[in-house]
């Protein structure tokens, strides 16, 4: 229907990064540094690491644009577009930088977490473009807010149908509704089902039960089983939500520290270089 | 004997209690019946601690009572003293339920059976009419109420609403966020309710947040529990609250009662009165929102003069310094000189009485342009309505030639279709002499034209003469167009009834003139969807052309008004027309191809079908989000927030509304092409910016009419939150919430101020528009128009 980051403007940030990159790679084959193998201090390398740590700058900078809102001309769009492409294209004018020099020291650090950060910027694009469909059609049409809403009722309901069906599925329904649990910590926003999950448990408990029982009573449990099996389902399709929606943020929680780290690990090399080198 | 007065005033709002002021003052023997307890009912009910709107500022008020801008209480206070200091001779508790007899010897009966005689009558008993009460027994317990201000005052309670009506529901929905909430319905279904709220209260009920008895009627109240009586019998349930909605009897049938009478069924008509407020029954007078003046001060300066006029004075209408300042720029005239100007130049005008006359002219502006000045251009999104007082202008008609010119003169009007089709201008207007025009907006002209059938008749014939050449024959000469402009009828279509059936005779073509249509096949027994066409261009051309039967379904997406052409009158045409027949044929063209693709594309017909139910199709300009790129991180909900006179609240709901396709329709204005909102706004505080933004201005008063009306559920009645801290200091010290919307606070609450009307104004005001747009980092938001955005191209 319309553009994503991806394809933006008939993919004119892709075209910028890429003719950054070629220039790169083609000065540094033509360039033939008088001490031999080209590195960060011939006057290829010192363009190079200027532009990339101007670069990283300016990729930080897009955590303030974001939030500058209703001010600029530019949609917001168009920055992460560039943001992706310009980041991508620090592999190549950062490795050049370097000259493949590397070793056990603050310089290949700062190199080591701009690659984390532009691999966990990779999975956050990535994120981007895959989970919010999965998202929607997991939705069916309902938001969060109802599915919990619709899960309390059917919680509810299997409560006030287990009350006449004996001391024994009162108790493992009551136990069920006590043990749901959703959300909680990372790993388990993270994810998206419960393996413990307490209802489940209950209704296979149930299901057993049931084949046991005849009359009056299996028809009541059947009904227990109908609305446990819908209250299951419900927790299912709410795990998926939250999993896809801490996937698409859990991310940004290692993108954005990593850079405050790279650029502790930048500002620490560049002294370094000027001042002991 | 019955007790007699000179004067008997019915109903103390403002505009009785300052008749009646007035006829205290003036030693006139009166007497004001109240139907409650108390004076002036319609502001009684408004919401505690109110801030009372004394708008429009520039009139004078002209009352022995006092009112100004201030808090609901301190007025009804006020007025209370005011009523014992002057000697007003009210009698509350008597509602009035019968008016006979003529002038100089009215009888009026009252609920008790007493009879009340008078030489004449002031009827101001307002617009609210009766509210329904429960019959139940405990229906007198004091949970049982008939009125809900503040939702958000209630937490969690159990809470019956009674009614199935807009009210009912609005009501239900909005409680269901903090309480358990049920609905009770008297019939099986949800009917009687717009649109909007029955998709409301179906989605609530499906999703479980609110639970409906149908076919159910309450039968006993106690003081925790309701006894209803539904087709499994009856039924006990706990309950801690009662709504009972049950709507209110229209005030109109007392009225007609009393022998008045309305110009046409229409449920808006007003009675029609005089200059000086007299109806058509002589001594009795209508004044204040009867009469068509819905505001406060409007109603008392009616009360002050309806009692000079029955004394038999004349005295200066309360606006003469107001019209003397619009008529300034005409140099030093008298105001009466000036109307009786227009009346003799402008013939549609001719026949208006004096004070209807004087209420256009109010809510006109005077113009005096030179040769040459534009008065407006070619895709500007102004509405209002010129006539031309005297002077020529010439309308540009081919926006590509400024030459080609039609003039017009002395008592003709132009704008009209600004009025029908809430769409831009379609042409340029420029002055040709030096010219007086008058500049009249919509609502006044609509409500003229809604209530003045000559004025729409003379509106209507000259408008399908225009539209046909603006929308079909721009290059056509007028008199060319007459025969076919003969055979034309104007015909309406409610939303989703249908103009032609495929498979009927092709008898003729409609010109859309407001609204727009969608246009299906049957295919393999489905209706599917291959066209949307909005107002501005003309269907039906197909079957004529290849004197077939029709080849599809025509059907209004959203209410629509077309002028239909017969069928052989336009063949005619197109026999002498050469270069019109020639563009006929290729838009022929171009829609057999676009059906052919939309067969292959059901996907595409399917999506506009789906926006065309959400009523995209009335939108100029609407919010949808690709859900296949929204990331969900709501920066959309706080860029909105955070646009500085938006004060922190947020105008679109991300989440909430439908989606298909993975296209979201969110909760949002979509500005449509006649706003629903604007309808019934007293102080007329709602109007459509140049660039098409339908906004709300700082004279809103807060009643809530726009909400109401809005089938889209996007107006939010609501105070500003606090002032809330920097970026900075959240950022460093934790305080406040950060960006976006705090959305726990709309539900604090707020004493001593008002709720005002708040909606997207689609940052009108902000430097590179619409901020949701523009801060969605994956360009999922964006905003649309119908007319571009439901096309195959758009949408392949
Ligand atoms: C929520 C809300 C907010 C508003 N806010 C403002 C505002 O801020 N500023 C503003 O200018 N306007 C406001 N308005 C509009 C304003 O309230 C009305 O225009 C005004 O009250 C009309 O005055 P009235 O005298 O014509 O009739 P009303 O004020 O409606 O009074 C009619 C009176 O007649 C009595 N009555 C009715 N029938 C009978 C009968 N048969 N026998 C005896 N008595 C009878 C009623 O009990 C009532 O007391 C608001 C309206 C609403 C609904
Ligand atoms: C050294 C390189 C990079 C730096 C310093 C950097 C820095 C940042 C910062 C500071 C943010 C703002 C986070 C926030 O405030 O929410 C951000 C967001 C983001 N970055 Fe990077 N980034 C880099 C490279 C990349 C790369 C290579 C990609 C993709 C391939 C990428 C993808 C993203 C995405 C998708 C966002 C989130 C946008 C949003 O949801 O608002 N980044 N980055
Ligand atoms: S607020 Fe007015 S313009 Fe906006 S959607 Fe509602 S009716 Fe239409
Ligand atoms: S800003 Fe865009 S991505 Fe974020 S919630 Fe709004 S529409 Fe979705």
């Amino acid at each position: 229907m319309h553009e994503s980051v991806v394809v933006y403007n008939r993919f004119r940030f892709l075209k910028a990064a890429t003719l950054l990159g070629l220039v790169a790679i083609v000065l540094y084959a033509w360039h033939d540094p008088a001490g031999g193998l080209p590195n960060g201090g011939t006057w290829l390398g010192y363009g190079l690491g200027t532009i990339g740590a101007l670069l990283i700058l300016w990729l930080m900078w897009f955590g303030v644009r974001k939030r500058s809102y209703g001010e600029g001309h530019v949609k917001l769009e168009a920055w992460l577009s560039a943001h992706i492409y310009l980041g991508l294209s620090l592999i190549v004018v950062a490795t050049l930088h370097t000259g493949f020099q590397f070793g056990w020291n603050v310089h290949t650090l700062a190199y080591v977490l701009m690659m984390l950060v532009i691999a966990s910027g990779a999975f956050g694009l990535y994120a981007y473009l895959r989970y919010p469909r999965l998202m929607t059609e997991n939705r069916r049409g309902l938001t969060l807010t109802m599915m919990m809403q619709q899960i309390a009722d059917a919680d509810r309901d299997c409560r006030e149908s287990s009350m006449q069906l004996g001391e024994e599925i009162n108790r493992a329904v009551l136990q069920a509704s006590q043990d749901t649990r959703l959300g909680g910590s990372m790993w388990r926003q993270l994810a998206g089902r419960d393996p413990n999950c307490a209802t489940l448990a209950a209704l296979r408990s149930i299901e057993r039960l049931a084949e046991k029982t005849s009359g009056a009573e299996a028809s009541a449990l059947r009904r227990l089983v109908t609305l446990m099996t819908k209250k299951v389902d419900l927790l299912r399709q709410a795990r998926r939500d939250i999993q896809l929606s801490a996937l698409m943020q859990i991310w940004l929680y290692v993108h954005v520290p990593l850079t405050f780290a790279l650029i502790a690990a930048l500002v620490a090399h560049v002294i370094a270089v000027f001042f002991y080198w | 004997m019955a007790e007699r007065f000179t004067v008997a005033i019915v109903g103390s709002g403002p505009g009785g209690l300052s008749a009646a002021g007035h006829a205290a003052k003036l030693n006139v023997s009166h007497i004001l019946l109240e139907r409650t307890s108390h004076a002036s009912d319609t502001i009684y009910k408004y919401q505690k601690g109110k801030l009372v709107m004394a708008t429009p500022d520039i009139l004078p008020l002209r009352s022995d009572f006092d009112f100004k801008l201030g808090i609901r209480e301190d007025i009804l206070g006020t007025w209370d003293r005011q009523l014992k200091e002057q000697g007003v001779n009210i009698r509350y508790n008597a509602e009035v339920t019968g008016i006979k007899g003529a002038k100089g010897n009215f009888q009026l009966t009252l609920a008790d059976k007493s009879v009340i005689e008078a030489d004449h009558v002031v009827l101001g008993i307002g617009l609210q009419g009766n509210l329904n009460k429960m019959t139940a027994p405990g229906a007198e317990l004091p949970h049982v109420q008939y009125q809900l201000d503040d939702p958000d005052e209630y937490d969690g309670e159990s809470i019956f609403v009674i009614g199935a009506g807009d009210a009912a529901i609005e009501n239900a929905v909005a409680l269901a966020k903090q309480n358990k909430v049920a609905i009770v319905n008297r019939s099986a279904e949800f009917a009687r309710a717009k649109q909007g709220n029955l998709d409301l209260i179906r989605a609530a009920v499906d999703k479980g947040l609110v639970e409906a008895y149908h076919n159910a009627t309450p039968v006993r109240v106690t003081a925790n529990s309701i006894v209803l009586k539904t087709a499994d019998g009856e039924v006990e349930a706990p309950c801690n609250r009662i709504i009972a909605r049950l709507g209110a009897t229209a005030p109109r049938k007392f009225v007609e009662g009393c022998g008045i009478q309305f110009p046409s069924a229409a449920p808006s008509a007003l009675p029609e009165v005089s200059a000086t407020y007299e109806s058509n029954v002589p001594g009795l007078y209508v004044i204040g929102a009867l009469g068509g003046y819905p505001l406060i001060k409007q109603a008392m300066n009616q009360g002050f003069e309806v009692i000079e006029f029955i004394l038999g004075r004349q005295i200066e209408p309360a606006d003469e310094p107001l019209l003397k300042e619009k008529f300034k720029g005409l140099g030093p005239v008298a105001v009466n000189d000036v109307l009786a100007r227009i009346r003799a130049n402008v013939p549609i005008f001719a026949e208006l009485n004096p004070l209807v006359l004087r209420e256009l002219m109010l809510d006109s502006t005077v113009h005096t342009p030179k040769p040459g000045d534009v008065i407006f251009k070619h895709n500007d999104y102004s509405n209002t309505f010129y006539t031309i007082v005297d002077g020529e202008v010439e309308i540009q008609v081919s926006p590509d030639d400024p030459k080609q010119v039609v003039v017009l003169g002395r008592g003709a009007f132009f704008g009209e279709m600004g009025l029908i089709a809430g769409r831009r201008r379609t042409a340029t207007v420029a002055a040709r002499t030096n010219a007086v025009l008058i500049e009249t907006a919509r609502r006044t002209m609509l409500k003229l034209i809604a209530s003045n059938a000559p004025v729409k008749r003379e509106m209507d014939r000259v408008a399908i003469i225009r539209q046909i050449q603006t929308y079909m024959a721009p290059n056509t000469p007028v008199e060319s167009l007459m025969e076919l402009a003969e055979t034309a009828t104007l015909q309406r279509f409610g939303k989703g009834e249908v103009l032609f059936n495929q498979g009927d005779p092709g008898d003729g073509v409609h010109l859309i003139r407001s609204g727009s249509v969608t246009v299906s096949r049957r295919i393999g027994g489905r209706d599917m969807v291959l066209n949307y066409v909005a107002s501005g261009n003309y269907v039906g051309e197909m079957a004529l052309l290849t004197d077939a039967p029709r080849s599809a379904t025509v059907r209004a997406a959203v209410a629509t008004e077309t002028v239909k052409l017969d069928g052989e009158a336009f063949k005619r045409l197109l026999a002498h027309d050469q270069r019109l027949s020639r563009e006929v044929e290729t838009r022929f063209r171009e829609r057999l191809e676009n059906n052919a693709r939309m067969e292959a594309l059901p996907e595409a017909g399917s999506i506009i079908e789906f926006l065309v139910n959400q009523g995209v199709g009335e939108a100029t300009d609407v919010l949808l989000i690709d859900e296949s790129l929204c990331v969900r991180c709501d920066n959309c909900e706080k860029a909105c927030a955070e646009i500085p006179s938006h004060h922190g609240m947020s105008r679109l709901d991300r989440e909430a509304g439908p989606t298909f396709a993975a296209i979201h329709v969110p909760t949002s204005c979509r500005h449509c092409e006649h706003p629903h909102c604007m309808a019934d706004c007293p102080p007329d505080a709602i109007h459509r910016a140049p660039n098409g933004e339908v906004f709300i201005n700082d004279s809103c008063i807060g009643c809530g009419n726009c909400q109401r009306n809005c089938p889209y559920g996007v107006i939010q009645m609501a105070a500003p939150p606090p002032h809330k801290p920097g970026l900075l200091s959240w950022l460093l010290f934790g305080l406040g919430h950060g960006p976006g919307e705090d959305k726990s606070l709309r539900h604090v609450k707020k004493e001593g101020v008002t709720k005002h009307a708040v909606k997207c104004d689609m940052c009108k005001d902000v430097e590179g528009g619409a901020a949701c747009v523009r801060a969605c980092p994956t360009g999922a938001a964006i905003r649309v128009d119908p007319k571009q955005f439901l096309t195959l191209a758009a949408l392949r």
